[in-house]
């Protein structure tokens, strides 16, 4: 079992609020996965290298030049909440 | 032509026959469109394949003349932005959501002629092997209603093998094409990584996830993967793919080395849980088919294999934790009030909006003190991920924070490059590897609901490829003994085929030929 204050812990890292039942029950289940990942320490890394691109990557820069993109509207289109300009997304206060 | 004829059209049969005027597109659009609204309108009670159908034919009216798609209807999985029609992820996060662009994928496909048909239910972010993270509900086996399609492109799946659909578009990260397609008798592609754009796919983990085509054989596949594959400067890890994807033709296997691994076997290889006898008579049924068209058979060695799962039970979490960071209630979807707050920090509410679900004296952890705004967040994401995907963001974030990073990301980055290395050795000696794509047929719903690490097992087989990022197929290779049975007898049983990057036209000849041998019957799921 993972300890209750280092799934809280985690949580909060992930801005995610957890239910009683939920701290609980991801106690044992990620303690449950990590027991199976640990299969990995069987295995000599001594000296491998870490992989960043499986198929070597192409392409990835181009030149910054100014192009169309999204309207307004159309990127605030899906927003739960629009500030009554309709000039951006509406949040709680982070001060609140 | 009667709906049944037109229905038993492949995609590349039907296509032909629309482009030399025999066949109507509308005709056919308004056959698959009435099939698959039936399937939605029937919920539960039908396969659920569907989470949305067009309601008209105006796609296929619209349609230019002489495209070499032609006007075949395209289901989609829903994770694929399409512009302005639903794209949920099977998520309730995203309930509601209509993107405002459409992906490069489905984009393309459009352009070359398929009519979007509908978008397919899946697991919840495609975590899962069964389609049960569905917020919307399971999908159905059409072979067996009691049982699950595979996930996570299990609706695309589904709906391929009932007729629902005559080709798919999937998505796969750890084996989400071809295993359902193994469990629904269907083909289903995973091309090499960065062939097609990711532009427009919610993310899941950017390093693995590739589109792919399901479809009912070979050569409909080839014609779906030829146009989605392509460079496209929104995808910074898109390739410049090196050939055109050729359309398979008549062959036999004289001059193909096929290798075997033993830690991919069907004896069970490394699988401590085994692979199940009806699965094993047919892969060697296969490999001696293989064998009598010509090909060389012999053993190679993927020391690493079955270390794969640990490794992607570390990185695709840890990519879905930041992928799924966005999430938040800001820019779309669902969006619920701060803990304490009731009425949504003085927002109307919207439609969507979840504040008026769940126990509002129900404690929540994990997010005191930390305001309005990080609350909001924070209960945002605890009403609208399932419990699948809430376990996934848990264990990345645990991986990837701080004093743990060299133990777990570290690590399983350097396990990655010893499995694509054992890849590339085994590549020098064979031209392809064969393996069951699953260790099973298709399992009833609820079979693995109470161990997470069981479930993940049902990749055991698909994993190393997604991380090495080469390509594989999987076609039926036979059914498991004969007759439909309570216990999974008759079902269909997947051949896994696997090449080194940009080999999808050398591994789809190989397919075909295979395919033309073993004469599989997939009729049983139309019905």
């Amino acid at each position: 079992m993972i300890e209750r204050d280092e799934v809280l812990h985690v949580a909060r890292l992930a801005r995610l609020a957890l239910t009683e039942a939920e701290v609980e029950a991801m106690r044992g289940e990620l303690a449950s996965v990590l027991s199976h990942i640990a299969k990995m320490d069987e295995l000599d890394l001594e000296g491998v290298p870490p992989s960043t691109h499986v198929v070597q990557a192409s392409g990835a820069l181009r030149a910054d030049v100014r192009r169309p993109s999204l309207s307004r509207s159309a990127a605030l289109s899906q927003a739960p909440a629009v500030s009554e300009d309709g000039e951006g997304f509406l949040v709680p206060s982070p001060q609140a | 032509m009667s709906d049944g004829e037109l229905l038993r059209l492949s995609a590349a049969e039907a296509a032909a026959a629309m482009r030399a005027g025999q066949l109507d597109p509308v005709e056919l659009y308004r056959a698959y469109r009435q099939r698959a609204g039936a399937d939605l309108a029937a919920g539960e009670h039908g396969l659920n394949c569907f989470t949305w159908v067009a309601d008209d034919d105006g796609a296929a009216e619209r349609l230019g003349s002489g495209l070499p798609l032609a006007g075949v209807p395209l289901a989609v999985k829903d994770l694929f932005c399409t512009e302005g029609v639903p794209s949920q992820a099977g998520s309730k996060i995203l309930e509601g959501y209509r993107p405002p662009y459409t992906a490069t994928a489905v984009a393309r496909l459009e352009q070359a002629g398929a009519p979007l048909l509908g978008k397919c239910n899946q697991d919840e972010f495609a975590m899962g092997s069964s389609n049960e993270t569905c917020a919307f509900g399971p999908v159905r086996n059409p072979w067996d209603r009691e049982r699950v399609p595979g996930g996570s492109s299990g609706g695309s799946a589904a709906a391929v093998a009932a007729g629902l659909a005559p080709w798919a578009l999937g998505t796969d990260t750890g084996g989400s094409i071809r295993q359902p397609a193994s469990l629904c008798g269907v083909v289903g592609v995973k091309p090499t990584y960065g062939a097609v754009s990711r532009y427009g796919m919610i993310a899941f983990a950017s390093s693995l996830d590739q589109a792919g085509p399901l479809s009912r054989n070979v050569t409909d596949a080839a014609l779906l993967l030829r146009h989605m594959i392509g460079f496209d400067e929104r995808d910074a890890t898109c390739l410049h793919f090196p050939n055109h994807i050729e359309i398979p033709q008549e062959g036999d296997l004289t001059k193909t080395k096929i290798g075997v691994a033993s830690q991919l076997s069907a004896e069970g290889g490394a699988l401590e849980r085994g692979v199940e006898d009806g699965v094993a008579q047919a892969f060697a049924d296969a490999l001696s088919l293989a064998g009598q068209l010509g090909a060389s058979v012999r053993t190679v060695a993927l020391p690493h294999a079955p270390h794969a799962l640990a490794a992607y039970y570390v990185l695709a979490p840890a990519e879905c934790s930041s992928n799924l960071a966005r999430f938040d209630g800001v820019r779309y979807g669902l969006r619920a009030c701060a803990v304490g707050d009731r009425d949504g920090g003085g927002q109307a509410p919207r439609p969507g909006d979840a504040s008026g679900e769940g126990d509002p004296s129900e404690a929540l952890f994990g997010i005191e003190a930390e305001g309005e705004l990080i609350g909001m967040y924070a209960r945002t994401r605890h009403d609208g991920f399932g419990a699948e995907v809430k376990r996934r963001i848990m264990l990345g974030t645990y991986a990837l924070s701080a004093g743990y990073y060299d133990a777990y990301y570290g690590r399983a980055q350097k396990v990655r490059t010893l499995i694509a290395d054992d890849f590339r050795k085994a590549f020098e000696q064979v031209d392809f590897i064969l393996t069951p794509t699953s260790a099973t047929v298709a399992f009833p719903l609820g079979a693995f609901s109470s161990d997470p690490w069981a479930m993940y097992l049902n990749d055991f087989f698909t994993v190393p490829m997604s991380l090495a990022g080469i390509p594989a197929i999987s076609i039926p290779c036979g059914r498991s003994g004969r007759g439909l049975g309570p216990d999974g007898e008759g079902l269909p049983v997947g051949l896994q085929i696997v090449g080194p990057p940009y080999s999808e036209s050398r591994l789809l000849q190989v397919a075909y030929v295979l395919e033309q041998a073993l004469r599989f019957d997939g009729e049983v799921a139309l019905a």
